[in-house]
């Protein structure tokens, strides 16, 4: 069975990095810069795991999951959030927002990967 | 029963009391002003008595004196009541200060 | 008998007496003590020196002449008395507030501060007054004449015990009227003495009558017989008489100087009036029970011829009761004495303080300069004016021989005096009235009186007979008894009548005709509306309550501090017995000099006098308020001024507060990016030297390629910070520009060759390089770097197929204007507002630069007094930059 992740980010290095982690544990990975769109992409991706960037030309990622939310058929997908503002104020309105869980930039990989990990093993098991 | 009547319900219309004291506070001075004018009048009565050099009508002077004396002593009187009363309307003036008809 | 020698000595016993009575209560009273010294009893008591010797003696003897006619000398303050709730409380009132010391200062007040009428007054005052001193030096004289006569010894020379009596009563006058000289001019120690020796005259009458009416006829109803059967048992008054001797004696009561003196002046609180009202009447009363009686027994039992004026004393000593003679020979010394002393000191204070101060402030040339030392010369002048009263006294005693002229000279003083009352009344109870009207009231009454009665009275000196009879240059309708015409009239109710009807004319007439003056106007009113002015005065509760009031006052205007340490210092002069000073007049100079210089002379002076004298501000002090209310206006003015500066700079500190907080708002947002444009190249630089480290199995492509972007983001942090660097360095305006000399064509080659070379991107640059020969004066270097900017942004962000910027310069009047243009789609609308602010980027492409270009070039261009800005509709992108062609100093 294929594990898909769906990572949405605009800095083209980083999607580098993530895509050559993830890829390395046996994910399938897909990328997108854009913000505007994302929502269409997700959609047609439906992706087990999605990694989402705040600050994305377009719209924000927070607004992102806030409609992903009122999706009925999203509400169960696991959103790993990655800022590089690192406020407070941001986790708080992500959490408010349904995020599963809230990175700030930089991380270690395999703190990020341990967080992939622990997503998709609460999602399978529910 | 009829005391009950007259007086005005208790609390419910203070003003009226009040008023009531300050107009009977103004009859008073209108009464202390009058009194010279009683005093004059009462002694201008002798005036009226007969003056016969004869002697035969004539006002006996002991009538006279008593009658003289007697409005002497009425004036007194009533001054001294008079006096009380200013003195207490002005305790009761001193005892409320929110009424000012003799300010400080 | 007793003999002359005892009776010299009781005299001597009673005098000494007095004095200590009134030393006492001087002391008493300056020590803050003896509240009875000022109750209201004290004060009744003083009021019956009204009871002269005329009444003691007078009386009996004109009871035995007219009957009850006498008794018409007391209704009259009767009337006056339970009148007081409108008349004699508006008087005292008026005259505490405004410190009246007299009736000649009072009407002087009213009128607009009228020396002339105060003069009037005096004169008046004096002419009625020495003949009624002279009066109660013959009653004295003539009682001891009484006792003399029974004498065997006979060393009794009448002309020098009148000479020693009235220096005697001189020097007790001085002693007690003069010592001090108070602001309130009230003499606690003399009025003790009066009150003292009301209640002497008052006993000894009542104790004459009893003995007659007990004693002598045996019980009150025996006694009415005898007065019913008497030569004066039936009521035969003169109508007119009794009509104005009543009118004539409450006028009197009012308008005397010495009633003026004890009912006003001494008026300590005005609460007394109350119980004087009737308690005054019925000492009236009690006077005139037993005259009646004492005149009917002495007309029966002495001898035909003898003198009624002194049945009070023959009486009692023909029935050999010598020591109840005594007593009434005490009594109507008593009388005689406290008359002639209050007199003598009301006199003196009108005569110093209405002439001699005015003559002797004149001849010292200006009066700003007069100090303290006024004191002394006010004193002085006020005993010699009491010696010098005393003495006419004394001579007009001896030239008018003592003789029977005497006895009618009391109502002859009434009538002379009572010519104040239109002055007076009106003055109280009509603002209309004015100083002429009153000066020619006064006038027509005075000279009226002298002629009618006056000069008739004293016999043909100095008013030949032929004018009496036939009148001046035989014109009969100016005769002085029987003035146009109407004769048949009683001399007195002819003079009274007629004086006071046509001064009263005179003065309604004179008063509706004229003008007042302003302060005439301003003192009418304060006078008549009295009770609405002024509050009504305390009752002295103690000088010491004094003090603490005033201590209160000076804390609310000194402060607590300061008060505190100036009271305790003038407690410490004083003696330091108590932590307050006594209000003494030292004191009180030096408080209101204090205060003075923080409020104005004027109101502390007027803030003083509340306190201490119970006085209400008089109309200079209003005046002198006045003068100070505009300096406090115009201070108020500049406080108005400030008022607006402060509401200014509130508004700006307001406004400041604001931008505070935007640059507060701002520096988070500009920390908040920077945050993020850190993290960003931070996150990939760790992400792949982890991957680095941690993977083994990379290939070499892979292990070149990650170190690659490992190598760009480290760059791009470096640049970062190197921006951030220099736009801060740029903002605090601590950058130093190195101006130098060149053109704009050879700033702009090296820019342009700079941001071209190494790099792979195209861009066609067109310059117009014969319009750029401008030379400039300028940091050549930041322009270089704007320059630079702007060329790199149109090589990263111009979309067009084949990029093209074009430069143009024109010099524009001192500026050289440069414009950038490129041929790419241009910034859209929306974001054209925000290129110039920080980490703004346009598009999607981050890989450029943090954003903070433009920034940089906006600050620069300010630092080099140019401006850098969009300019729309140019096709692409395009930027204008535009700066002096010479840098000034002053546009930083």
């Amino acid at each position: 069975m294929s594990r898909k992740v769906l990572l949405i980010e605009d800095e083209p290095n980083i999607a580098e990095a993530i895509r050559f982690l993830l890829t390395r544990e046996g994910w399938q990975v897909e990328t997108h810069a854009e913000g505007a769109d994302a929502l269409q992409v997700i959609r047609v991706a439906s992706p087990d795991l999605l990694i989402l960037d705040v600050m994305l030309p377009g719209k924000s990622g927070m607004e992102i999951l806030r409609d992903l939310r009122e999706l009925e058929d999203m509400q169960g997908l696991p959103v790993l959030m990655l800022t590089a503002r690192g406020q407070t104020r941001d986790r708080e309105m992500a959490e408010n927002a349904g995020v599963s869980r809230f990175m700030t930039k930089p991380f270690s990989n395999s703190e990020m990967l341990t967080a992939v990990r622990d997503l998709h093993a609460q999602a399978t098991q529910s | 029963m009829s005391t009950h009547e007259d007086r005005p319900p208790s609390g419910a219309r203070p003003s009226l009391f009040l008023e009531r004291q300050s107009y009977r506070r103004r009859r008073l001075t209108d009464a202390a002003r009058l009194l010279p004018f009683l005093g004059a009048a009462l002694l201008a009565v002798p005036l009226l008595w007969p003056d016969d050099p004869n002697r035969q009508q004539a006002v006996p002077l002991s009538s006279a004196m008593f009658y003289i004396f007697a409005c002497w002593v009425g004036l007194i009187v009533a001054s001294l009541v008079f006096g009380f009363a200013a003195r207490r309307m002005s305790a009761q003036d001193e005892s409320k200060p929110g009424s000012d008809q003799w300010p400080r | 008998m007793a003999t002359l020698n005892v009776l010299i000595l009781v005299c001597l016993g009673y005098v000494v007496l007095l004095f200590g009575v009134a030393f006492a209560a001087d002391r008493l009273a300056a020590a803050g003590k003896g509240a009875w010294l000022r109750s209201s009893l004290i004060y009744t008591l003083s009021l019956s020196i009204y009871c002269t010797a005329w009444t003691f003696y007078g009386a009996v003897g004109n009871a035995a002449r007219s009957g009850l006619e006498f008794v018409t000398i007391y209704l009259g303050p009767t009337l006056v008395m339970i009148s007081w709730w409108w008349g004699l409380r508006k008087l005292v009132r008026v005259g505490r507030s405004h410190r009246v010391t007299s009736i000649a200062d009072l009407i002087s007040s009213r009128y607009g501060k009228s020396n002339t009428l105060a003069i009037c007054v005096t004169i008046l005052a004096v002419l009625g007054g020495t003949p009624y001193i002279a009066l109660q030096l013959q009653s004295i004289t003539l009682s001891f004449s009484i006792f003399a006569d029974a004498d065997p010894s006979g060393l009794y020379r009448e002309g020098s015990s009148v000479f020693w009596v009235a220096a005697g009563l001189a020097v007790f006058a001085i002693l007690f009227g003069t010592r001090n000289l108070d602001a309130n001019e009230r003499h606690h120690g003399v009025v003790t003495a009066i009150a003292l020796e009301s209640v002497v005259k008052l006993f000894a009458l009542l104790a004459v009558g009893a003995f007659v009416v007990w004693g002598v006829a045996g019980g009150v109803g025996p006694m009415m017989d005898r007065i019913d059967a008497s030569e004066i048992g039936h009521w035969n008054v003169d109508t007119g008489r009794w009509t104005t001797f009543i009118f004539l004696s409450a006028a009197a009561f009012v308008c005397l100087p010495r009633m003026f003196q004890v009912m006003v002046v001494e008026n300590t609180d005005e609460g007394h009036l109350r119980t004087a009202a009737w308690a005054f009447p019925l000492y009236l009363l009690l006077i005139s029970l037993f005259v009646v009686p004492i005149a009917v027994v002495g007309l029966d039992i002495m001898p035909e011829g003898s003198n009624p004026d002194l049945f009070v004393l023959t009486v009692p000593l023909s029935q050999g009761n010598d020591w109840l003679a005594m007593l009434s020979f005490i009594g109507g010394f008593s009388s005689a004495t406290s008359m002639v002393i209050v007199t003598a000191m009301a006199l003196s204070t009108m005569v110093s303080n209405h002439v001699v101060m005015p003559i002797w402030l004149s001849t010292q040339g200006g009066s700003g300069s007069v100090s303290g030392d006024v004191r002394h010369i006010v004193l002085l002048a006020r005993r010699i004016s009491i010696a010098v009263i005393m003495a006419l006294g004394f001579f007009y005693y001896r030239l008018s021989g003592g003789g029977a002229a005497l006895a009618s000279i009391g109502l002859i003083a009434f009538a002379g005096i009572a010519q104040i009352l239109p002055a007076l009344v009106g003055g109280l109870f009509w603002r209309g009235a004015t100083r002429t009207g009153a000066l020619a009231g006064l006038t027509v009454g005075f000279l009226l009186w002298i002629y009618t009665l006056l000069l008739p009275g004293m016999g043909g000196v100095l008013m030949p007979e032929s004018v009496l009879h036939s009148g001046p240059f035989g014109l009969s309708w100016l005769r002085p008894q029987a003035l146009f015409g109407i004769e048949g009239m009683d001399p007195m109710v002819h003079t009274v009548m007629w004086s006071l009807s046509l001064n009263t004319i005179a003065f309604c007439v004179a008063s509706l005709l004229s003008f007042p003056s302003p302060l005439e106007r301003l003192q009418a009113a304060q006078f008549v509306n009295v009770f609405d002015h002024s509050v009504a005065p305390r009752g002295w509760t103690g000088s010491v309550a004094q003090s603490e009031d005033l201590m209160i006052m000076t804390q609310r205007i000194l402060g607590a501090g300061p008060a505190h340490e100036f009271f305790q210092a003038e407690a410490e002069k004083q003696g330091g017995r108590a932590s307050l000073p006594e209000p003494t007049p030292a004191f009180l100079e030096r408080l209101e000099r204090e205060l003075s210089g923080s409020v104005g002379a004027a109101t502390a002076h007027a803030m003083i006098g509340q306190i201490v004298g119970g006085s209400s501000v008089s109309v200079e002090d209003l005046l002198a308020v006045a003068d100070e209310s505009a300096q406090l206006l115009e201070y108020s003015g500049q406080l108005e001024a400030k008022s607006a500066e402060l509401t200014r700079t509130a508004r700006q500190l307001r406004e400041a507060n604001t931008k505070l907080t935007q640059i507060s708002e701002q520096k988070d947002s500009f920390l908040s990016q920077v945050s993020h444009e850190l993290r960003t190249p931070m996150t990939s630089i760790r992400a792949f030297s982890e991957i680095m480290r941690d993977t083994d199995e990379l290939s070499p492509e892979e292990q070149t390629r990650y170190a690659a972007i490992i190598h760009d983001e480290a760059l791009r942090l470096t640049r970062l910070l190197d921006d951030l660097l220099d736009l801060s360095v740029l903002e605090s305006g601590r950058v130093s520009l190195n101006v130098g000399d060149d053109t704009l064509r050879s700033v702009l080659d090296r820019a342009v060759s700079s941001t071209l070379a190494g790099t792979s991107k195209t861009l066609t640059v067109r310059r117009t390089k014969a319009a750029e020969r401008i030379p400039l004066q300028t940091d050549l270097d930041r322009l270089g770097q704007v320059f630079i900017n702007l060329i790199s942004n149109a090589l990263k962000y111009c979309d067009a197929d084949e990029p093209e910027l074009t430069i143009s310069a024109h010099d524009v009047g001192g500026h050289v204007v440069i414009d950038f243009v490129d041929n790419g789609s241009g910034i859209p609308p929306g974001s054209r507002s925000v290129v110039f602010e920080k980490f703004a980027r346009v598009g999607g492409d981050k890989a450029g630069g943090a954003g903070l270009g433009l920034a940089i070039c906006r600050e620069i261009m300010q630092r080099l007094g140019g401006e850098i800005m969009y300019l729309p509709g140019q096709g692409g992108a395009a930027f204008r930059v535009r700066l002096p062609l010479a840098y000034q100093q002053a546009a930083q």
